[in-house]
């Protein structure tokens, strides 16, 4: 029912509209020749003057806007690519340089090492060689005191020996004799 | 129903002269599509003067949108008719874009109680419009390509690499249909514009009609209003797809007068 209406409802709209149609005109607008030349007219004017304007001066404007801007990221890409070129340079530069600064370092330590070793060496050498002479002079003064201790030993068992001869025989023995004596029992 | 009149669907396209005009005898009067024409390409001049007064390296929002179409139709260019294409940019760049503002413009609607020449108006639903620019497309391809090619232009209408006895059939073939070229270009356009000004009317007509019943049939109205909205946002798109189609088709052709001796 409902359908059938609504067909019914657009079947009198489409008619009256239909009949609103040919009471406006004979035929379509579109072919009304009488309008052709004032449309071609109008344009002709508006489609001639937008292509003129067009291609003298919107249409340059924004392409060379592109352009420019197409140049200005290519330039700062080639500036960036030599900054990075610059930089990478800068860190070879930088890491022989540093190789450099640790090689000498390490002479000089080494350097520094051997001179302190020969120094040490030098002050040992002469240190032991005060040392040694101390030692020799020692050992001397101890031989001399020996020697002189021994001879003053050699001297009372003989002044002894003497004495003690002296006392026993009552007779003074020679000089030769005693000195042989005690030589005898000293060895 | 006086207060219901539903305007006849043919009504938007009556050609209604506001000023007279004569240029000799010739009928140049200032009618409601040539306001339009004006406003049109008055406002796509407007735009395009905002966006390239500075052209910067950094685009504003007029710029980008100005350089977004730039790219587009240069690329369609390009990508048709190749680099040789770069004389002819210009051209299917002012086509495109006043065909396509045309169409749109075409689309805004009517403020209701003014006179019907102050009614929208869609320039481009008239044949002659799409006809003369359609004459244009074919006069720079015909002119282009005996200027580029010589005679060898006429290797358009004989592809090679073809059978000798195939020729009898294949040039008569191509013939008609580099003739009828200007015609569909011009029929598709204005037909396209005509049909669906024409629905939409229809559409919104059955509303007027259905509610000026009243009752339940003023209820099912609804129905061909939710159609005209559907059909409004239709619209839209095949006023874009039609400007383009307009100008791939030009690129096509002027590929076609470039590289007519290659064939």
């Amino acid at each position: 029912m409902s359908v059938f209406a609504l067909v019914s409802a657009a079947a009198a709209a489409a008619g009256e509209a239909a009949q609103g149609a040919a009471e406006s005109s004979g035929g379509l607008p579109q072919l009304d020749f009488a309008t052709w030349p004032s449309q071609l007219f109008w344009l002709t004017l508006t489609f001639g003057g937008l292509y003129w304007l067009m291609a003298g001066r919107f249409l340059p404007a924004i392409g060379g806007a592109i352009e420019e801007r197409r140049d200005r990221i290519a330039d700062d890409l080639d500036q960036a690519s030599e900054f990075k070129r610059q930089a990478e340079d800068a860190e070879t530069a930088y890491n022989q340089a540093l190789a450099e600064a640790k090689a000498k370092a390490q002479a000089i330590a080494a350097d520094t090492r051997a001179e302190v070793d020969s120094e040490i060496a030098d002050m040992q050498a002469e240190t032991d060689a005060k040392l040694a002479g101390r030692l020799e002079k020692a050992e001397a003064r101890i031989n001399d005191m020996k020697a002189e201790a021994s001879a003053k030993v050699a001297e009372a068992a003989t002044d002894a020996t003497r004495a003690i001869v002296e006392k026993l025989i009552d007779e003074v023995p020679t000089d030769d004799a005693v000195a042989r004596a005690v030589a005898n029992i000293a060895r | 129903m006086q207060g219901f009149r539903v305007a006849s669907p043919m009504e938007q396209f009556e050609i209604i002269p506001i000023v007279d005009l004569s240029l000799g005898s010739i009928d140049i009067s200032l009618t409601n599509s040539a306001v339009w024409m004006l406003i049109g390409t008055g406002a796509i001049i407007a735009f395009f003067f905002a966006a390239t007064r500075r052209a910067a390296i950094i685009p504003g929002r007029l710029q980008s949108t100005a350089e977004v179409l730039y790219e587009f139709v240069s690329d369609l260019v390009r990508d048709t008719v190749g680099p040789e294409g770069r004389k002819f940019f210009p051209y299917v760049f002012t086509l495109f874009v006043w065909i396509l503002v045309a169409n749109l413009f075409g689309m805004i609607p009517s403020l209701p109680g003014l006179p019907k020449a102050a009614h929208t108006f869609t320039t481009t639903s008239h044949l002659v419009v799409t006809l003369a620019l359609a004459m244009v497309t074919i006069t720079i391809v015909i002119v282009y390509g005996f200027y580029k090619n010589g005679l060898g232009f006429f290797k358009l209408f004989a592809p090679s690499g073809q059978p000798f006895y195939m020729y009898f059939l294949l040039v008569p073939i191509e013939v008609v249909s580099f003739l009828s070229r200007p015609l569909s270009l011009a029929i598709r356009l204005f037909a396209n514009m005509f049909a669906g000004h024409i629905i939409l009317k229809l559409f919104a007509g059955f509303v007027v009609s259905l509610i000026g019943a009243g009752g339940f049939l003023a209820v099912v109205g609804i129905l061909p209003f939710i159609g005209a909205a559907a059909v409004t946002a239709l619209e839209f798109l095949v006023a874009f797809l039609q400007a383009y189609v307009f100008a791939i088709l030009t690129c096509i052709y002027l590929n076609d007068a470039v590289h007519a001796a290659d064939h």
